[in-house]
């Protein structure tokens, strides 16, 4: 386990670093993988702007300034960067040592929530009040401390070259490690992210190399439970009523189907080239509910049109692409399994919180990476971001 | 770098991540392709539905004209009210459909939790009235009477009455000028369904959710333009219904008023005169079924005799029109259309019909002309007619032996007309006709009986006339039902019957000598008589009745006259009507009528009457009054009410007093006729709406009966000059009084 301290063994400590040695072959600067950082980079401005938008007029929300929404998310942006070169500077393998105290850091914050500190926004009990204004939702922290523990436990016997593959014992424990927080999670309940973490889990075995009949069991028992939720009646009302209007927003267009029916105006009336940045009468009549969070995409799809919305896809296409491509040239599975894990939660996240409000999935209350208001799941993204840099920082030259 | 092991480039994980990488790829694809669809294959769709959802109209309702008499006074106008509404929408969303609210309501406005609800239920096959009959989504007014503190009541405490409103609205008043109630000839309003809406939408006058539609009378003929257009603004809103966009408006139009050519003076003074009628009517014995009449129901037309203008019409019994503002409550329905309500929303001016009896006798006598009969030929007036055993009497058996055509008009006798009817249905070949002329039948056709006059009111009935048409389609109808319980030595409906059923789709001689007098199945309105003797009167044009005169824009700067229009021609020379005029004239100099025109200025106001007394089988019998004069006909009937001069005269003669202000001994006043000439001008409607209208006396019937005391004043100088001193003031004082049933009963004989 030598290469955990790689970083500063090859001398490249941004500290010391200067603009020339930066961009020095082999520098940091360098090894970066750039198209990852300059999409994620616009995703998250052009998020500013549809997010300002959104907001400007929803004086009940932005307490009577127009730029409350931009400010904060440029901010958490900000935050969000400085969190992902922090951890390139400690380096993906550094951070290997510390995982099970964020793990357990995670743990204690989603257990918080269900103390009286705890607060519901839309019906999900998944925050946490913080002094001035700010809240944080630990779920979001939680996605990337099941990745990072998973990862650690089913690489580390495989890297220290014992096995070839996790061995059942080893899946076992890392399921466990996993299943912990998604039942609290589902407690909240916060249904959008127990899904997300499920597709995290498979991806995080996938690509671990555990062997077909968990992958292909974790599937069967993924649906099983589904059904079995559905049937016993676990779900509240409303979750089954977003699930209905998801399918047919004509049985209740003024309650559940409104937040459908309107998304899909609103995407639907943007045509090709859209209304124009700030004049999309959806969002300025503010028709859409939680369109600076949720549904956000609805005011690309309204403002920006097909050429803005596609825009979006296909930064978020590059991110995963790179993300891939990362897994894949990683030679350590350590390195192999973080990164997969970010490419099925980005990818998920993406396509549910995209295909709700195109109306091919059903709603809930999970924020497009990068795009979406909301500080807790910038700041996730952004430090994931953050891991898949370290990953090709540290990677050896290719040969 | 060669210390990081080499550990996750084994195949599995590299066919498994490529793997991953596929399924990304094809989610992202799906999300375009998605997009793809909505915004470039469906997007014009969705930019209209996102058109819809932004624009919110706010409509302005617009005032409904008013409807004016001949001088100007509103017969039906608008006033403001304090009305309160209940949402049904917003109740029903609350857990409790609103129950807690409305219990909280009534509490306020004083009514009882009960009353509330059913006023806020919706009407279907179902639940009887009171219900809400208008569209769902429009408030519902549970009261036009809230008292301001009650308003401010519910509006300073809004949050305890969620889905409760209570504004201030125009609300549409029948004020009853002067006590004329014109109930039936103005009709009413109601809330629009959702038919009539879904019905209009694409027209060029679509109803708004808040319309109230005219459901008869004039408020329906005229419904259009006294509706006027809404004005519609639009405005583009955000979710929560703020305006954040332009507004385009459309402003709206007041309803035009409606001039009619009642004389609310007049009205009032036939409503009035019509009930007394029946009040006395009641107090008479009937003879024939040994109680007193029934009396049950009358009708009176005044009509313009040169224009088919109306005056005034009353039908009896009657209502009053605002029972059906704001709602109508279920006592008030079921007093106007439960069965033992008599139909008062009837307007039995137009909707009533029964045999003529003896008015029928113009027809007759034209015919009779038409047929080649000399009008002063001698006829013998026997008094009854034999036809093959059968016996047709004369009217209580009178005899006044061969007369002419004017004389038998004057006389009313029956069996002259007996006589030429049965000479002309052998002439067509009787039993077995061939090529038949049927002048009667043509005659009565010709004179506008069996279909409607036109008038402009909804609904008017046809009459009938039982020629051999209508005999053979009514006999189609019925021989099945005849046959069956016909029987040839049953009792007198079961003989009928067997006899119907032999032979009932063939005119019998026994049919066309009932036929003759206005008996058997023919039936006429009080409407067409008045216009078959306005055209008597005025030569011979069938003017077709109507009660609007104008339609006037609210700014009184558009006038649209409404012209008179005739639907034919009397088919008499002007010879056999001046002949006919002249015997009509007779009947009320030394006829039937006399004893009801007894001190008439004859000479300077020519009365023309014509009685009619019509038997109903099963019931007492209809009387008819027939009148005109150069101006005006006036045409009365009292069903089971007895004779025509017995118990329409008096009233009749009360009108005629009233509108040319004949006094007690002859003399005419003409300070207090209401109207001796028709009314031509129309009234002026200023252009901020207001009506130069004259003032309303309180009750005109109140001020015809002071004149007459005035007259037994002497000390009124002012009247002295207009009358003439009367020695036995006393008598002619109690002449009113003496109209009952002592007089009634000796003249009978001649009705």
């Amino acid at each position: 386990m030598t290469g955990a301290n790689s970083f500063q063994v090859s001398g490249y400590g941004p500290e010391r670093a200067g603009w020339t040695r930066l961009f020095a072959r082999d520098s940091v600067a360098r090894r970066l993988d750039w198209p990852i950082l300059l999409a994620a980079l616009a995703l998250s401005m052009t998020g500013t702007v549809l997010v300002y938008s959104a907001t400007r007029n929803r004086t009940e929300l932005n307490q009577g300034d127009p730029y409350y929404f931009l400010v904060r998310h440029l901010l958490n942006t900000g935050i969000g960067i400085a969190l992902m070169i922090a951890i390139v500077w400690i380096g993906h393998r550094t951070l290997r040592t510390a995982v099970p105290l964020l793990y357990g850091a995670s743990l204690f914050l989603i257990l918080l929530v269900l103390t009286p500190l705890g607060s519901t926004i839309n019906g999900a009990h998944s925050w946490i009040k913080l002094p001035g204004g700010f809240s944080l939702q630990p779920s979001e922290f939680v996605k990337l401390t099941i990745i990072l523990g998973m990862a650690m436990l089913l690489a580390t016997r495989v890297d220290a070259g014992d096995k070839q593959y996790p061995d059942h014992r080893t899946v076992l424990q890392s399921l466990g490690l996993a299943v912990v927080p998604m039942l609290i999670v589902m407690l909240m309940p916060d249904l959008g992210s127990v899904m997300v973490m499920v597709i995290i889990v498979l991806g995080v075995l996938l690509a671990s190399g555990a062997s077909n009949r968990w992958v292909f069991g974790l599937i069967g028992a993924g649906t099983v439970g589904a059904l079995a939720v559905w049937q016993l009646g676990i779900l509240d009302d409303y979750q089954i009523n977003r699930f209905a209007a998801f399918a047919n927003p004509e049985l209740d267009p003024a309650g559940v189907g409104y937040n459908t029916n309107q998304a899909r105006i609103a995407i639907g009336s943007g045509g090709l080239t859209g209304s124009g940045l700030f004049h999309g009468s959806q969002t300025t009549g503010q028709f859409v509910p939680e369109q600076q969070t949720d549904f956000v995409f609805t005011v690309a799809g309204e403002e920006l049109g097909f050429v803005g919305a596609g825009l979006i896809i296909l930064l978020l296409g590059v991110v995963l692409w790179r993300a891939c491509r990362i897994a894949r040239d990683t030679p350590d599975l350590y390195g192999t399994i973080v990164a997969a894990g970010i490419v099925a939660w980005f990818a998920f996240q993406a396509f549910e919180n995209i295909g709700m409000t195109l109306g091919i999935m059903p709603v809930t209350g999970l924020p497009l990476p990068f795009v979406s208001y909301g500080g807790s799941s910038m700041f996730a993204v952004w430090m994931a971001v953050g891991l898949l840099q370290s990953i090709t920082v540290q990677r050896p030259m290719s040969a | 770098m060669t210390n990081i092991p080499e550990t996750g480039r084994n195949p599995r994980v590299q066919i498994r991540l490529v793997v991953i990488q596929i399924l990304v790829l094809s989610l992202l694809g799906t999300l375009g392709g998605r997009l793809w669809y909505l915004q470039i294959r469906q997007g014009d769709e969705y930019a209209k539905e996102a058109s819809g959802n932004h624009v919110q109209q706010v409509v302005q309702p617009a005032v409904r004209g008013s409807i004016l008499d001949a001088r100007g006074v509103a017969l039906a106008d608008n006033e403001t009210r304090l009305v309160v509404s209940a949402s049904r929408t917003d109740l029903l969303k609350m857990k409790d459909d609103g129950e807690a609210v409305l219990t909280k309501l009534a509490g306020v406005l004083g009514m009882k939790p009960e009353e509330v609800r059913e006023k806020v239920r919706l009407c279907d096959a179902k639940t009887p009235q009171p219900c809400w009959n208008g569209s769902p989504y429009q408030p519902i007014p549970i009261t036009d009477e809230a008292t301001p503190k009650q308003a401010l009541q519910i509006r300073e405490r809004a949050e305890d009455f969620p889905g409760i409103s209570a504004e201030p609205q125009a609300v549409r008043r029948y004020p009853s000028p002067g006590k004329a109630n014109t109930a039936q000839v103005l009709g009413y309003l109601s809330p629009v369904t959702d038919d009539e809406i879904t019905k209009a939408q694409d027209t060029d006058s679509p109803y708004l959710r808040s319309d109230q539609v005219g459901r008869s009378g004039i408020e329906r003929q005229y419904d259009k333009a006294l509706r006027g257009k809404a004005g519609v603004t639009r405005y583009e809103v955000d979710n929560l219904g703020r305006v954040i966009g332009e507004a385009e408006s459309d402003p709206a139009q007041p309803g035009d008023n409606l001039v009619t050519s009642i004389d609310s003076r007049v009205q009032r003074i036939a409503e009035y005169e019509l009930n007394e009628a029946m009040k006395a009517a009641r107090k008479e014995f009937d003879r024939n079924t040994g109680t007193n009449y029934k009396a049950d129901s009358g009708a009176v037309v005044v009509m313009e005799a040169k224009t088919g203008r109306i005056v005034a019409m009353a039908s009896n019994p009657t209502y009053d029109p605002n029972a059906w503002v704001g709602g109508i409550s279920a006592a008030d329905y079921k007093k106007l259309t439960g069965k033992d309500s008599n139909y008062p929303l009837l307007n039995r001016a137009i909707q009533g019909q029964a045999a003529p009896g003896s008015v029928f006798k113009v027809v007759s006598t034209s015919a009779a002309v038409e047929a080649g009969y000399d009008f002063d030929g001698s006829y013998d007036c026997s008094s009854a007619y034999n036809v093959g055993g059968q016996v047709f009497k004369n009217f209580e058996s009178a005899n006044y032996g061969p007369i002419n055509l004017g004389r038998a008009l004057e006389v009313s006798c029956d069996t002259v007309f007996y006589r030429l009817a049965h000479q002309e249905w052998k002439k067509d070949g009787g039993m077995n006709p061939k090529k038949p002329h049927d002048y009667f039948y043509k005659a009565a056709h010709q004179f506008g009986l069996g279909e409607e006059t036109g008038i402009d009111l909804p609904n008017e009935v046809t009459g009938r006339v039982p020629d051999r048409q209508w005999k053979q389609s009514y006999w189609e109808a019925n021989k099945d039902a005849w046959c069956k319980t016909g029987k040839k030595d049953g009792s007198y409906v079961e003989k009928i019957a067997y006899e119907n059923c032999i032979e009932g789709n063939k005119m019998r001689a026994g049919d066309a000598i009932n036929y003759s007098i206005g008996q058997g199945d023919t039936l006429v309105t009080p409407i067409q008589m008045a216009t078959i003797y306005a055209a008597i009167s005025n030569g011979g044009t069938l003017y077709t009745p109507s009660i609007g005169k104008a339609v006037v824009s609210a700014d009184g700067k558009q006038v649209d006259p409404i012209k008179p229009t005739s639907h034919g021609r009397l088919p008499i020379s002007k010879e056999t009507r001046d002949k006919m005029d002249a015997a009509l004239a007779g009947v009320a100099t030394n006829g039937t009528a006399a004893w009801r025109f007894e001190g008439w200025p004859q000479d300077k106001i020519p009365m023309h009457a014509k009685t009619g007394t019509a038997e109903v089988y099963g019931k007492q019998t209809t009387s008819w009054f027939a009148t005109y004069t150069k101006d005006y006909s006036i045409v009365m009937t009292i069903s089971q009410g007895g004779t025509g001069s017995g118990a329409s005269g008096p009233a009749v003669r009360n009108i005629y007093d009233a509108l040319y202000g004949v006094q007690e001994d002859g003399a005419i006043d003409k300070k207090k006729a209401l109207l001796p000439q028709p009314q031509k001008a129309l009234p002026k409607v200023k252009t901020d709406g207001t009506i130069a209208a004259p003032k309303i006396s309180e009750d005109p019937v109140k001020d015809q009966q002071a004149t007459e005391k005035d007259e037994y004043a002497p000390l009124d100088d002012q009247d002295q000059g207009a009358t003439v001193p009367n020695q036995d003031a006393g008598d002619r004082r109690t002449r009113r009084r003496r109209r009952g049933p002592g007089r009634n009963r000796k003249r009978r004989i001649l009705a």
